[in-house]
């Protein structure tokens, strides 16, 4: 991938400093990135920076923004959030959120529904599945996790360039950074809010879209007619044969849905 | 020179090929354990204690660990508790309690009753606790450090301030403090601290005049450790000296040196130490600071491939338990030998492996960690501690005359003053002669 497709920029903003990557012109799509950090700068990131600015916040703690000592809960990191976007002048942009990202935007849209134009969720924490577990990234090595997140990791190009071979020791070190950042906000309960169900009620009038694998093996999809059922006006698409990343594991079907919904 | 003895008190019959095939003792499934052999295990234990008292040994030491046949004490405070009750002399010292996991109050309490019932003879011990205790008993791993500094404050409190009174602090808020249980030692128990090798924990001992228990590590970092508590020490404005310095060691003894030799390979059974956790279990996300964190990434990396080191890689079903049996019999429990991690004979060929150890660390405190686990027999496991209680420990008592080597029983720790001019002397002996 060239390295010029996007910009890494540092910004003070809500008392700290924060780091983000940017792409593309227009109107804004704030992407939340998942528990082990940003993967990398996708295709389906590339795919929609052609029209839209795409912005990727690296989340306080999680080894480049510095961490916020304030910060304990996921619901803190989304009150942050909507001081950065206050501050930068990102409100009324999109949001998406990836696994643990998504439990930010969710946490965020029950705070304050109007500070964005629409929502999309992908195989989001933040709801205890009604089936299964949540999969334990904490007692396990991170090359055994990585390795469940997609159905097949073989035949997924794009995981086999981000993830494939040995891991390097920057890697290890932000899996490291990440996932310490994740557990102190969200060892127990783990990886989700037994109130945001509930909360999720006040979320009117926001177009939500609910994107996740049939056979995801991270966050069981059976959480996925929860947060259908939470949010009122909330769709809920599922990928067929599918792990926990629909973007890089099925990244035409990926854009297609998000573009329809965005525009 | 305080001398006491340890085990881990190990559950002896978990299948050693499930340990091996797991690469952990941790983790390793409860299906294996029996109650009606664990019981007779504690019972057998405590006896052993009792035993020590009786062949002349100055304390016993226990330890904790969760969920892990490595060691059965997962609740150690109630082994000491019954140890208060049948002993009459020895001190029970605790090495340690795992502060982030429990809840400070409850332990002020409990530690203050092994006190009282044992007349004052506690010695309590302070430990952050493995990575896997964090995850067995279910604590943020990421706040450890913060847990330990504040439960340590509070329960120094609970024993020291009358209540009640109310406590508000990050991790821990008591609306009601007012425990009726308080030490019998003032302003409360002596306190040793066990390490290994952890420069924080160095620097936490000394400032607080504890004294600090190297756990079987080698000698040099060992000794890199009491340099940094003693250079720690003349900050606070004290001269260090043998009263701060412990040493635990694997010492096992028989009637001829096979025997010692074979008995020895249980040290190494499943895998011994070594196999204690894996590193997934023992340095879960957080428990490290990032400094430490950055020196794991670049220490576990292969320099010339950039590949890491660190993965589980090695457990599950790719597992060779018969060679990894051989490996353990051949390889590690060899080295182990020649590098006096484990010492093994007839009293003769240990004593100068001990005087050694006495020379170069120059410890007040000397806990031998005796043989258990795997086949060992009561009556072996009794008969290494007759023979080192007979032959070894009074030959150790004098060297500990001729090397002025006094416990915290002689000399309390902190309370020796520098000498004029403020450079303090030596603490260790680095070119002591290899015996």
């Amino acid at each position: 991938m060239a390295r010029s497709d996007y910009k890494q920029k540092t910004v003070a903003v809500a008392g700290t400093e924060l780091s983000y990557l940017k792409a593309g012109k227009g109107k804004p799509v704030l992407v939340l990135h998942e528990e082990l950090g940003n993967p990398g700068w996708l295709a389906w990131m590339r795919a929609l920076s052609e029209n839209r600015q795409v912005i990727v916040p690296l989340h306080p703690g999680f080894g480049v923004s510095p961490r916020v000592d304030w910060i304990r809960h996921v619901g803190d990191l989304a009150n942050f959030y909507a001081q950065v976007m206050v501050e930068r002048d990102w409100v009324g942009a999109d949001v998406i959120g990836f696994s643990f990202g998504g439990w930010i935007a969710a946490e965020m849209a029950a705070q304050n529904p109007r500070q964005f134009a629409s929502l999309t969720l992908v195989a989001p924490m933040g709801i205890r599945p009604p089936q299964g577990v949540i999969r334990d990234l904490f007692e396990a090595p991170t090359e055994a996790y990585l390795a469940a997140s997609v159905k097949h990791p073989a035949d997924t190009a794009e995981f086999d360039s981000l993830f494939g071979g040995a891991t390097t020791p920057e890697q290890f070190e932000r899996f490291q950074d990440a996932t310490a950042e994740a557990a102190r906000l969200a060892w127990q309960p783990y990886m989700n809010n037994p109130a945001l169900f509930y909360r999720l009620a006040l979320v009117r009038d926001l177009p939500t879209l609910i994107l996740w694998g049939e056979d995801d093996a991270i966050v069981p999809a059976s959480a996925a007619a929860l947060y259908r059922d939470a949010i009122p006006d909330a769709r809920l698409v599922l990928f067929a044969d599918c792990g926990h990343r629909p973007e890089i594991e099925q990244p035409d079907r990926f854009v297609k849905k998000l573009k329809s919904h965005l525009s | 020179m305080h001398i006491a003895t340890f085990t881990e008190r190990p559950y002896g019959p978990v299948p050693e090929e499930e340990v091996i095939r797991n690469a952990s003792f941790f983790g390793v499934s409860n299906r294996f354990l029996d109650p009606v052999k664990a019981g007779a295990l504690f019972n057998r234990y405590l006896d052993e204690k009792l035993y020590a008292e009786e062949l002349g040994f100055d304390g016993v030491m226990l330890n904790e660990h969760h969920a892990n046949p490595f060691t059965l004490g997962a609740v150690m405070d109630v082994e000491a508790a019954i140890l208060a009750r049948i002993t009459q002399r020895v001190k029970i010292s605790l090495m340690g309690n795992p502060l982030p996991v429990t809840d400070p109050l409850r332990l002020a309490e409990e530690l203050a009753i092994i006190d009282m019932i044992s007349g004052g003879r506690l010695v309590t011990g302070w430990v952050r606790g493995a990575g896997c205790e964090q995850i067995a008993n279910n604590i943020n791993p990421t706040y450890n450090r913060e847990r330990f500094d504040e439960a340590h404050d509070f329960i120094l409190q609970a024993w020291t301030k009358d209540g009640p009174w109310r406590y508000e602090g990050k991790h821990y808020e008591y609306r009601h403090v007012n425990p009726w249980a308080k030490p019998i030692q003032k302003p409360f128990p002596q306190t040793w601290i066990p390490s290994l090798v952890s420069p924080e924990t160095a620097v936490f001992a000394a400032r607080n005049r504890y004294s600090y228990i190297a756990l079987a590590t080698f000698l040099p970092p060992t000794m890199e450790m009491w340099n940094l508590y003693a250079d720690t020490a003349a900050e606070a404005g004290y001269q260090a000296g043998p009263e701060c310095f412990g040493y635990l060691q694997k010492v096992v003894c028989a009637d001829t040196e096979e025997e010692a030799y074979e008995l020895g390979k249980n040290y190494i059974y499943g895998g011994g130490q070594p196999a204690f956790a894996r590193p997934e279990w023992m340095f879960p996300a957080g428990y490290n600071s990032k400094a430490a964190t950055k020196r794991l990434a670049y220490a576990l990396s292969d320099p010339e491939t950039n590949e890491a080191v660190v993965s589980g890689k090695q457990a599950g079903g790719g597992v060779d338990v018969a060679q990894t049996r051989r490996y353990n019999h051949e390889v590690l429990y060899e080295n182990l030998l020649r590098n006096r991690q484990i010492i093994a004979g007839t009293p003769d060929t240990v004593l100068p492996k001990i005087r050694h150890i006495l020379e170069t660390l120059r410890p007040g405190i000397f806990s031998i960690w005796h043989i258990e686990g795997g086949s060992t027999t009561q009556q072996q496991s009794m008969r290494s501690m007759k023979l080192l209680a007979e032959h070894v420990l009074p030959q150790m008592r004098e060297w500990a005359r001729e090397l002025d080597l006094p416990g915290p029983d002689e000399v309390r720790p902190g309370s020796r003053k520098l000498p004029p001019g403020g450079q303090r002397d030596p603490v260790c002996d680095p070119g002591a002669r290899a015996a």
